[in-house]
């Protein structure tokens, strides 16, 4: 977990696709769940955000 | 003498242009012959694309092309997402999609390996199995809706038959509980093959050697199918279910075909509720949203799918 959190500090592209890759996952499971309508309409701020972010951090170094 | 198309093109090129293109580095004209890609590419992806954007965030009616069209800002978006319609459009999206990947993999696997044994017939059958995939998905639907049929249809009389009920007892497309599987079986008919002719390819792909090393190890079948086989074909399956989640995920002709999206609105898939937006309602900004939704929904999928397919073809 510390060299997790050290990696994201140090702004390693492994860490940081793996939370934007949590995030994308995140949005669409809440996209498709059939529980509540409140997590649907956050979903794609959510996926949004991670994908973003998924093409922001692919460039950083390894 | 005999002259090629080349000599012609090249004696036909006025001198002042060849004397042009002499004088251009090795890199110039690399971008002079990919210039034509890239520009078609602008032209037909990346400008509409950019265009359904700024769309998205108007009140445009394409069937009202001279009203006056007024800057809505994010109102689009947030009528889709507090839209339950949608919400539950998205859930028949899920329940197909992941429905069709599963069965999908498990039988075009399963076809795979048992085609891959060494049996007579066994080009015969592979050309028959890949059959439905060569066919058009309406002429699909279309024949389809006849073996559907609860009167004369052939599904409803093997399923008559198997079971001992009556075939006339019940309608796959029109029952609400039968019509989303009824999708999902059609679907899985006319796309296994796909499946299987992927994993095949990945299957013929492992050297023998690697079997006959296991076999002196005196490792049992069981072993070496989780092993070696399973490992090796995983970048194939990945990738089969990467280009079957994609497509399923905007599937239209198929399911427009079979059900129309009902009996009400129980098979209508995000696909088609925004063709309903955007050409029956003709609310052209609001499904313009929609669209962009879906856009990065699979956008950011692929993204994670590939950046996983990288990972385990390093393995």
């Amino acid at each position: 977990m510390t060299t997790f959190l050290n990696r994201l500090l140090r702004l390693r592209r492994n860490a940081w696709e793996m939370v934007a890759s949590v995030l994308i996952a995140l949005g669409v499971v809440m996209l498709m769940q059939p529980l509540s309508l409140t997590l649907f309409s956050f979903s794609f701020l959510v996926t949004l955000v991670g994908t973003v972010m998924f093409i922001i951090v692919s460039h950083f170094p390894e | 003498m005999l002259q090629f198309p080349i000599d012609r093109i090249a004696s036909a090129t006025p001198p002042a242009i060849a004397a042009r293109v002499k004088g251009l580095s090795d890199r110039a004209i690399a971008w002079l012959f990919v210039a034509p890609s890239i520009v078609l590419l602008l032209a037909i992806n990346i400008f509409p694309l950019i265009w359904t954007i700024r769309l998205s965030f108007t009140n445009f009616r394409v069937n009202r092309p001279n009203a006056q069209i007024e800057f809505v800002g994010l109102r689009n978006y947030i009528n889709i997402l507090t839209d339950r319609d949608i919400w539950l459009s998205m859930q028949a999206t899920a329940h197909f999609l992941i429905w069709t990947i599963v069965l999908q993999v498990l039988i075009g696997f399963s076809l795979a390996y048992l085609i891959n044994k060494k049996f007579r017939g066994n080009d015969l059958w592979t050309t028959i199995i890949v059959l439905p995939m060569m066919l058009s998905p309406a002429v699909v639907g279309n024949f389809w809706t006849f073996l559907y049929q609860p009167q004369i249809g052939l599904f409803n009389y093997v399923v008559g038959f198997l079971t001992g009920s009556d075939p006339s007892s019940f309608s796959m497309i029109a029952s609400t509980s039968l019509a989303p599987w009824a999708i999902i079986i059609v679907d899985t008919w006319m796309w296994t093959p796909f499946v299987m002719l992927i994993c095949l390819a990945g299957l013929r792909s492992i050297p023998p050697s690697i079997y006959e090393a296991a076999e002196c190890d005196r490792a049992s079948k069981w072993r070496q199918f989780w092993t070696i086989t399973i490992p090796l074909v995983l970048p194939f399956l990945m990738l089969a279910v990467l280009f079957r989640g994609i497509e399923n995920f905007k599937m239209f002709d198929l399911v427009v075909q079979l059900t129309g999206g009902g009996p009400g609105s129980i098979t209508e898939l995000t696909s088609i509720n925004l063709k309903r937006a955007a050409f029956e309602q003709w609310r052209t900004g609001y499904a313009s949203a929609y669209a962009v939704i879906l856009f990065v929904t699979v956008f950011g999928l692929a993204s994670i799918y590939v950046k996983a397919l990288n990972k385990v073809k390093k393995r």
